[in-house]
C-alpha cells in the first residue's frame, strides 16, 4: 500500500528577478512501513521536500497524495489537520516548548486534535512509556538531556497515531552513542509499530539505518 | 479544534512565566479603570449633594438681593446698595397672593463669646418665618418669637458648630453669650445642615430677631434695611407669577422710572440648583473622558506587550503550527492572554477605585457614591479594550508561516 506518493513536484523559490527550483520535478513513492533516508549536501532541495513531505509547505506545481489523499494546494487550516493527523515530526533543535513539562509537550498534538485532559494524559503517558521515559514526564526540557529531549519529540510525533513520522536530521545536535540509541527506537517503531519513517541526514551511517536511501543533488533525486 | 479551558490553561501559564510584565502591562488598565471609578464615584457623589440640597431647601424659594446698581456706568455688583428694607418683606407677604410666606435676613460677622471661649461668626437676624422657608428645625429648645421681633429681645439660637467650639458638650440653652459685648440668652440649638453648594459651613452662625440685629447689633446708616429677602411660594408653578409680582411691587415701592434698571435681583434657588448640577454634570463627564484616556493608553500598552510577546515567541508559534494548530487556535490564545491581563487589570483597578474613593471621601469630606452602574461600565470597557488591542497581536501570530517560524531564533 503506498502511503506517499508525489507526481512532478517542482518548487520554484523566486528571489528578486531570478527564480530557481529547489525541487525539480520529483516523483517519488514511498510504501507504507518503509523507511527512507535523504542525502544530500546543503541547498540540494532535501529541507524543501521534508517541508513539502510534511505539508509545512505547498509545491508550487505538481501532485502530492498522502494517505490516498491530495494533499497538494490545500489551505492552512486544512494542513494544519492533515498535519495533526498523519505526520509526526522530529527536529534538530527537538523544538520542545521550554517551560512546558514533558508529558504536556508530549500532548500538545492531542490538545489541537481537541481530546480531553484525560485521555491526552493516558495517551502521552503511553508515548512516553514506548520512548523509555516514563519516569521524567514532569521534567522540563531543560532539566533533560539532548538525547532525552529528542526522546519527548519523538513521543510527541507518535502520540496522535500518526502512520508517519518525519525527522528532520534528527541526530544533528547529538553525541555518536545517543544518535545510535535514537535512530533504535525509530527502527523498532518502524518494525514494530509499522510507522512509515522518513529521515534526512547528512551522516553516512544514521543513513544505512534505513531501508532505502535517496540521494539528492541540484532539487533532483540521483539515486 | 481546541477547546476554551486548555487555551486559558495555555494563557494563564504564559503569564505566569512573566509575573512582573504581566503586572506591569495590567497596570495600564488598573490605573485606568480605578480612576474610571473614582471619577464617576465622584461625579455621583456631587450630583446626591446637589439633589439632598435641593431637597432640604425646597424648591419653592427665591431669594432677593438689594442690587445690583449701575453708577455713571460701573456695575457696583449685586448687594452693594442697601436697597431691601424690612418693610419691602412686608409689603411682598401682604400683596402678593402666590407667595406663602417670607423671612428678610440681616447678616453681618461679629465675634461671639462664651465666659472664656470665643468664635468669629455669622450673625443672621431674621424673623420667626425663617425655620419654615429655610425647612430648618430646632434640636434643643425653642424658635425667637413675632414678640421677640417686636421688642428687639436679646434673645438668639446658635448653630451645630458655634455650640461646639463654644460650649464642647455643655448645653447651650439658658446661658448667656455676648455678641459684639451685648448679653444674649440663648433660647435653643439649631439642627445641624453641613456644607452649602460653595463648601460653606451653614452651622456656622447665630440666628437673633432681625431688629435686634438691625437696632442694637449692628446700627447703620440705612435703618430698616435687610442684607436678603428669601420668599417662599405656595408651590413651584407659582414661582414665575411670584417673581413677576414682586419685581412690579418692589419697582414700585422704589419708585423706579420705566427704563430704568432695578436695584435689586430676584434669584430662583432651583434654578440656581439646577445650573449647579448641570456644570457637575459637565464636570464628571470630563472626569471620565480623561480616565477613559488613560483605559485607552493602558490599552495600547497592552498591544505593545503583545506584540513583542508574539516576536519573542515566534518558535513556539511555529512548533504549535507544526503539530496541528490551526489558525484559529494560535489566535484565540494572544486573545485569550490579552482579555486575561485586562480582565484581571480591570477586577485590580475596580479594587483600587474602591479603596481611593473611600480614602477621597474621608480625607477631603466629599461624598462619593460607587455605582454599580460605574463598576459594570469601566469592566466592560476593560475587556473590550483587552479584545481590541489583544486583535492585531493575534492576528499577527496567526499569520506566520510555520517553516519560517521554526527557523526562528
Amino acid at each position: 500500500m503506498t502511503m506517499i506518493e508525489i507526481k512532478n513536484i517542482i518548487k520554484t523559490y523566486i528571489m528578486g528577478e531570478s527564480s530557481f527550483n529547489a525541487l525539480d520535478d520529483i516523483t517519488l513513492m514511498i510504501e507504507k512501513g518503509d523507511f527512507v533516508s535523504i542525502m544530500g549536501p546543503s541547498g540540494s532541495g532535501k529541507s524543501t521536500l521534508l517541508n513539502i513531505l510534511g505539508c509545512l509547505d505547498s509545491p508550487t506545481s505538481g501532485t502530492y497524495l498522502l494517505n490516498n489523499i491530495n494533499v497538494s494546494h490545500l489551505n492552512r487550516n486544512k494542513k494544519a489537520e492533515i498535519r495533526n493527523k498523519y505526520i509526526g515530526f522530529v527536529f534538530q533543535g527537538f523544538n520542545l516548548l521550554s517551560k512546558t513539562s514533558a508529558i504536556e509537550n508530549v500532548e500538545l498534538p492531542m490538545v489541537y486534535a481537541g481530546f480531553h485532559s484525560r485521555e491526552r494524559k493516558q495517551k502521552a503517558t503511553e508515548a512516553l512509556n514506548i520512548v523509555g521515559l516514563a519516569d521524567r514526564k514532569h521534567h522540563l526540557p531543560s532539566q533533560l538531556s539532548g538525547g532525552q529531549q529528542q526522546r519527548v519529540a519523538i513521543a510527541r510525533a507518535l502520540v496522535n497515531d500518526a502512520p508517519v513520522i518525519i525527522a528532520d536530521e534528527p541526530t544533528g545536535n547529538l553525541d555518536s552513542k545517543t544518535s545510535i540509541d535514537i535512530m533504535k527506537i525509530f527502527k523498532d517503531l518502524n518494525e514494530n509499530s509499522g510507522k512509515t519513517i522518513i529521515i534526512v541526514t547528512h551522516e553516512e551511517d544514521i543513513a544505512l539505518f534505513g531501508k532505502k536511501i535517496i540521494r539528492f543533488s541540484d532539487g533532483k533525486i540521483v539515486s | 479544534m481546541i477547546d476554551i479551558f486548555s487555551t486559558v490553561k495555555i494563557s494563564l501559564r504564559a503569564l505566569r512565566s512573566n509575573k512582573l510584565r504581566s503586572f506591569l502591562t495590567s497596570l495600564g488598565i488598573i490605573i485606568g479603570v480605578g480612576s474610571v471609578i473614582v471619577m464617576l464615584a465622584i461625579g455621583h457623589g456631587a450630583k446626591t449633594r446637589i439633589a439632598d440640597q435641593i431637597s432640604s431647601m425646597g424648591s419653592n424659594i427665591m431669594i432677593i438681593r438689594p442690587g445690583s446698581s449701575i453708577r455713571g456706568g460701573i456695575s457696583m455688583g449685586s448687594g452693594s446698595i442697601p436697597t431691601l428694607k424690612l418693610e419691602d418683606a412686608r409689603q411682598i407677604k401682604i400683596n402678593i397672593p402666590a407667595v406663602k410666606d417670607v423671612a428678610p435676613i440681616f447678616s453681618e460677622g461679629a465675634q461671639v463669646v462664651y465666659q472664656n471661649q470665643n468664635t468669629l461668626t455669622s450673625i443672621q437676624g431674621s424673623t420667626p418665618s425663617y425655620f419654615n422657608v429655610n425647612n430648618w428645625k430646632i434640636i434643643l429648645g425653642e424658635p425667637f418669637t413675632e414678640r421677640h421681633v417686636k421688642s428687639a429681645a436679646k434673645v438668639c439660637l446658635v448653630g451645630n458648630t458655634v455650640t461646639i467650639n463654644l460650649f464642647g458638650d455643655l448645653n447651650p440653652v439658658g446661658r448667656t453669650v455676648r455678641i459684639k459685648g451685648t448679653p444674649f440668652k440663648i433660647l435653643g440649638v439649631l439642627d445641624k445642615k453641613g456644607q452649602d453648594l460653595r463648601g460653606f459651613d451653614q452651622d456656622d452662625v447665630v440666628l437673633v430677631p432681625i431688629t435686634t440685629a438691625q437696632k442694637k447689633l449692628f446700627g447703620t446708616m440705612f435703618p430698616g434695611m435687610v442684607s436678603m429677602i428669601m420668599v417662599q411660594t405656595v408651590d413651584e408653578e407659582a414661582l414665575n407669577t411670584a417673581e413677576e409680582d414682586i419685581t412690579k411691587l418692589l419697582r414700585k415701592l422704589h419708585s423706579i422710572k420705566k427704563g430704568d434698571d432695578d436695584d435689586f435681583s430676584v434669584r430662583n434657588i432651583s434654578q440656581f440648583l439646577e445650573t449647579a448640577q448641570k456644570s457637575t454634570q459637565v464636570m464628571s463627564i470630563l472626569l471620565g473622558c480623561i480616565a477613559s484616556v488613560s483605559l485607552l493608553v493602558g490599552g495600547i500598552g497592552i498591544m505593545n506587550i503583545m506584540l513583542v510577546s508574539v516576536t519573542e515567541r515566534t518558535r513556539e508559534i511555529g512548533i504549535r503550527l507544526a503539530v496541528g494548530a490551526k489558525m484559529w487556535d494560535i489566535r484565540l490564545q494572544f486573545l485569550v492572554e490579552s482579555v486575561i491581563l485586562s480582565v484581571i487589570g480591570g477586577l485590580i483597578g475596580i479594587m483600587l477605585g474602591f479603596f481611593a474613593s473611600h480614602t477621597v471621601a474621608r480625607f477631603i469630606d466629599f461624598p462619593v457614591k460607587i455605582s454599580i452602574e460605574s463598576i459594570l461600565l469601566s469592566f466592560l470597557f476593560a475587556s473590550m479594550v483587552g479584545i481590541f488591542f489583544g486583535f492585531y497581536p493575534a492576528y499577527k501570530a496567526s499569520k506566520l508561516n510555520p517553516i519560517d517560524a521554526l527557523r526562528h531564533e
